[in-house]
């Protein structure tokens, strides 16, 4: 953790955050990951002369939906601009955005700081087709471009720098990343570029009310290249101003494998977009009646279900913003929860068992093997006492495997009932108790800790099958305790 | 008259007549064209094979029964309008070999209507100009008198259609680009409402002005033609999504009780003397017709021409960015780096008066300027459509010249920008109102044809259609052509 005594930083993160629409912004083309290089790219997308770009409808909804989860306020009239430079991933040499009047105005997140809740207000977020890729080690002397995601849905999040740390920052890229996600308007998919950060750093002397010249660190796709980044930004400025240098307005690029940025251009040789009203599109006018409908669709947010899952569940904190912080497994959790009698061994069991599961085999919870039924089911056979909790885990096991479908049918078929009855226990329990005389006593004069001796001892004889809590109270009877 | 001069209606009853077929027809302009074309550079792409096996498709039709206003007529079209499979130059270098992988809209629906396209006509590099001097092709001569420009920037189809090589043509107009050349090459030339014609496929100048038209020899003509080009397409945001009026079915409305608005500030000077007399000559007929003329001001209309000259460049240098040498189009030789590719590539590519226009556009977007020259621009727009509309409560239309002079010489405006682009004053202001114009043939002057222009509200291209079809009953100047120019 970093320590700058008299210095404070100012952080703003500028998020570009891929829409899950199926199409592209302005064409048909598809936006899925990974195709062959320009294989999604049709006339439209490769700007050919003769073109025009027309707005996909769906990508409103997901702005709005966006805009409304941050309590924002929603631009009734939507309209696009051109925004103009040269390069080869930009094939008609401007990108269609929105400058002066972005779909979404203000709004904030809450994160979760060391300091405790801090309030991050979002500045901004506004529609914009991206460019494609320019890929520099697929020829020796040619640099290739990929137009497959030119044209893709981006919403640019834009943050007032409010952020005072690299924690800070994180937290607040993860809550975005959370928000997107559970709002169903991005996958989240980082690897594959569908969430992409810029951050904007300045450093000023703790009584210093202007901020401090400003660097752009731009294209940081992973929340460890984020945090590293600022830190070593953070350090760069520091440093340069207490040497006596100054700093100039720039933009950079974060090296990960040097962990430091290099300037890629300065404020001087900055690039005048030219932005000007686009002519091709028609301004978008969305009616109070469109934005009540996605109101009325508004998911819960994790927040909001976190403490239902408090109050209706009777959860605690930690295991409730566990299993509200991703919405397939809230919808997991909740599913397992109404279908038994106590909520919390439903999660007990998601946040042990299955996540445990999960981590280990590196599988998304959207995949797993052990759907929601089933965990209802084999719960049900603990709760009706026809199973112990350690055979369960055994169940649990194969259903992940496989080897078994239906909990119950497992059962049966191997035989894994739990011996509750008396009649068998007792005298199973009284030979015990006769083959041991000297761990009897001692038990009697208690040393409690040999319970655990008799249980163990029933357990190996019945195959763990035997009821522990009857194992116990007969136990018990038995030595007069 | 022989038949490369006839109007769509007779040669319809003589394909319908079997007195000729479609391949004959079609043969004949190939035939005139390879012999005339030489001393015109009207075209830049004949489709000799292409056209033949289309008309033998459509004499199958023919014989078949199949009837339709448009079957079987050879026309030709603009090199600005994107033909699949076939060279698309927009009079360039830059796109000198380039061959679009789709149609236009417009090209579609002639396509669907049943022309027989016979060739892609010169034009002003990327349709910018007034005198089709601009070509990287070579400049288009004035079939009317070959040391005279034809106008610009469709002045291949205006010279095609003048002369005999085709039955009507394609051309695009943003300042004035059909009803220019139009009016210097006898036509009737419509610019029609911005949005009535589909602008996918047509290479982009100036995405609020382009709009697409038909070049022919009569109203008449004209009708049919921009009936088949016309209608909504969702390819296109800005095509108006209103059904195409049937144009040839309303021509023939009479003149009693229009009303002819007369800007007499645009006749006050700048004008030359037959112009202006074939001016008194138009309105005096038209008043015999049945229509009454009010005076009207336009109080704005002289910021027509500054207004347009900072908003056309201005979209111009962003459309025209896409040509970069990376994907399509002219790439220089051995480029040393990305900087090299794209100057080379575009200064090698462009011509003078695109990289002129490019940089005055790039100019009045930049920082600091923005302001002052494209947002103000857009305001005196507003205006200049203002004016417009509130004259067309007092009026059903204005009649203005369509040029200040009849053409003129090659070589007479090059050296003056700023006076080439004055040419345009007349008929700039439509497209900066989105108001449909068309130009007539009016009158004569020293063998060269004078052209008048009706301006119309929007969507109102029946009554512009219908009013020149009532003048072409009773006047004669459209029937007339050059002869003996080959």
């Amino acid at each position: 953790m970093m320590n700058f005594p008299g210095w404070q930083v100012d952080i703003g993160l500028e998020i570009h955050a891929q829409l899950n629409t199926a199409s592209k912004i302005f064409s048909g083309s598809a936006t899925a990951f990974g195709a062959t290089p320009n294989q999604q790219a049709s006339f439209i997308d490769m700007g050919l002369p003769g073109v025009l770009p027309v707005a996909n409808g769906a990508v409103f909804e997901k702005a709005v939906r966006f805009g409304l989860g941050i309590g924002a306020k929603i631009n009734r009239v939507s309209k696009f601009d051109r925004k103009n430079y040269f390069y080869p991933d930009l094939p008609k040499g401007y990108q269609i955005t929105q400058m002066d009047e972005p779909i979404v105005l203000g709004g904030q997140v809450t994160i979760e700081t060391e300091a405790g809740e801090k309030i991050i207000r979002i500045t901004r977020a506004h529609l914009e087709e991206d460019a494609g890729k320019s890929v520099h080690d697929a020829y020796d002397d040619a640099t290739a471009i990929d137009l497959n995601r030119a044209g893709t849905p981006l919403l640019e999040i834009v943050s007032e720098p409010d952020m005072k740390s690299a924690a800070d920052a994180v937290a607040y890229a993860r809550k975005i990343h959370q928000l997107v996600t559970y709002l169903d308007v991005c996958d989240g998919n980082m690897a594959e570029g569908s969430l992409r950060f810029d951050a904007n750093i300045s450093v000023r002397r703790v009584n210093e009310e202007t901020l401090g010249v400003r660097s752009e660190i731009k294209n940081l796709n992973s929340f460890r290249f984020l945090e590293q980044a600022i830190h070593f930004e953070i350090e760069r400025q520091i440093q340069t101003l207490e040497s006596g240098g100054s700093l100039i307005q720039d933009t950079r690029l974060f090296d990960p494998d040097r962990k430091e940025t290099r300037q890629m251009r300065s404020k001087e040789t900055s690039t005048d977009y030219r932005y000007f009203p686009e002519p091709d599109l028609l301004p978008v006018e969305l009616s109070d009646a469109f934005i009540d409908q996605i109101q009325a669709g508004m998911p819960e947010l994790p927040d909001e279900k976190s403490s239902r899952f408090q109050s209706e569940y009777h959860l605690t904190e930690a295991d409730a913003r566990l299993l509200a912080n991703d919405l397939t497994l809230a919808n997991y959790f909740e599913a397992v929860a109404q279908g038994v009698t106590d909520p919390k061994t439903a999660a007990n069991w998601i946040k042990g068992d299955l996540i445990g599961k999960l981590n280990e085999t590196e599988t998304q919870i959207s995949s797993t093997p052990v759907s929601p039924k089933q965990l209802v089911e084999l719960i049900g056979l603990i709760e009706q006492d026809v199973i112990s909790g350690k055979i369960a885990k055994d169940i649990f096991q194969a259903l992940w495997s496989k080897e078994a479908d239906s909990p119950r049918a497992y059962v049966e078929e191997k035989g894994l009932k739990q011996v509750s009855d008396a009649g068998a226990l007792e005298p199973l329990i009284q030979t015990l108790i006769d083959a041991n005389p000297k761990q009897a006593n001692d038990l009697r004069e208690g040393k409690d800790k040999l319970m655990g001796f008799f249980v163990g001892q029933v357990m190996k004889q019945t195959s763990g099958q035997a009821n522990p809590q009857q194992v116990n109270r007969i136990l018990r009877n038995l030595l007069g305790l | 008259m022989s038949i490369e001069f006839d109007s769509i209606q007779t040669l319809r009853e003589a394909l319908d007549g079997k007195a000729i077929s479609a391949t004959e027809l079609t043969k004949h302009f190939l035939s005139r064209i390879d012999q005339l074309d030489p001393s015109l550079n009207s075209y830049i792409t004949v489709e000799h094979e292409r056209a033949l096996s289309t008309a033998a498709a459509i004499d199958k039709k023919l014989l078949a029964g199949e009837r339709a206003p448009l079957l079987g007529i050879p026309i030709a079209e603009k090199d600005i309008f994107c033909t699949e499979g076939v060279r698309t130059t927009a009079g360039s270098k830059m796109l000198a070999e380039y061959r679009p992988p789709f149609d236009s809209t417009a090209t579609a629906n002639l396509a669907a209507a049943g022309v027989i396209r016979l060739g892609k006509c010169n034009l002003d590099e990327f349709a910018m100009g007034s005198s089709n001097e601009n070509s990287y092709f070579g400049a288009v001569k004035n079939p009317w008198n070959q040391e005279r420009v034809p106008g610009g920037s469709s002045g291949g189809s205006a010279a095609a259609v003048a002369g005999g090589l085709c039955v009507a043509a394609t051309g695009t107009d943003t300042g004035g680009s059909i009803r220019q050349p139009s009016a210097f090459c006898g036509l009737t030339g419509i610019k029609p409402t911005y949005g009535r014609v589909s602008r996918w496929g047509m290479i982009a100048f100036a995405s609020s002005l382009d709009q697409a038209g038909p070049m022919a020899r009569s109203a008449a003509d004209a009708a049919l033609l921009l009936e088949a080009m016309a209608g909504p397409d969702e390819k296109d945001s800005s095509c108006l999504t209103v059904p195409v009026d049937p144009y040839s079915t309303l021509i023939r409305q009479p003149l009693e009780g229009m009303r002819i608005g007369i800007v007499p500030s645009l006749l006050a000077e700048g004008l030359s003397e037959s112009i202006a007399e074939a001016f008194e000559d138009c309105r005096k007929g038209l008043e015999k017709l049945g229509a009454t003329f009010v005076e009207i001001e336009l109080m704005h209309h002289h910021h027509s021409v500054g207004a347009y000259y900072v908003i056309a460049p201005a979209e111009a240098s962003a459309n025209l960015a896409r040509y970069d040498g990376v994907r399509f189009g002219y790439r220089c030789e051995d480029p040393a780096d990305l900087q090299d590719l794209y100057l080379r590539s575009r200064n090698e590519g462009f011509g003078d008066e695109v990289k002129r226009r490019i940089l005055v556009g790039t100019f009045a977007l930049s920082a600091g300027y923005y302001d002052a020259y494209y947002k103000q621009a857009q305001r005196v727009r507003r205006l200049i459509q203002g004016d417009f509309l509130q004259a067309f409560d007092q009026v059903d239309m204005i009649l203005t010249p369509t040029t200040p002079t009849t053409a003129f010489s090659l070589g007479e405006n090059t050296e003056d920008p700023v006076a080439m682009y004055l040419q345009d004053i007349y008929t700039i202001s439509a497209n900066l109102a989105g108001l449909p114009a068309i130009s007539f043939p009016a009158g004569m002057s020293l063998g060269l044809p004078i052209g008048l222009q009706l301006v119309g509200p929007h969507l109102k291209e029946a009554t512009l259609l219908s009013c020149v079809h009532q003048f072409q009953q009773v006047t004669d100047w459209h029937h007339q052509h050059p002869r003996d120019w080959a």
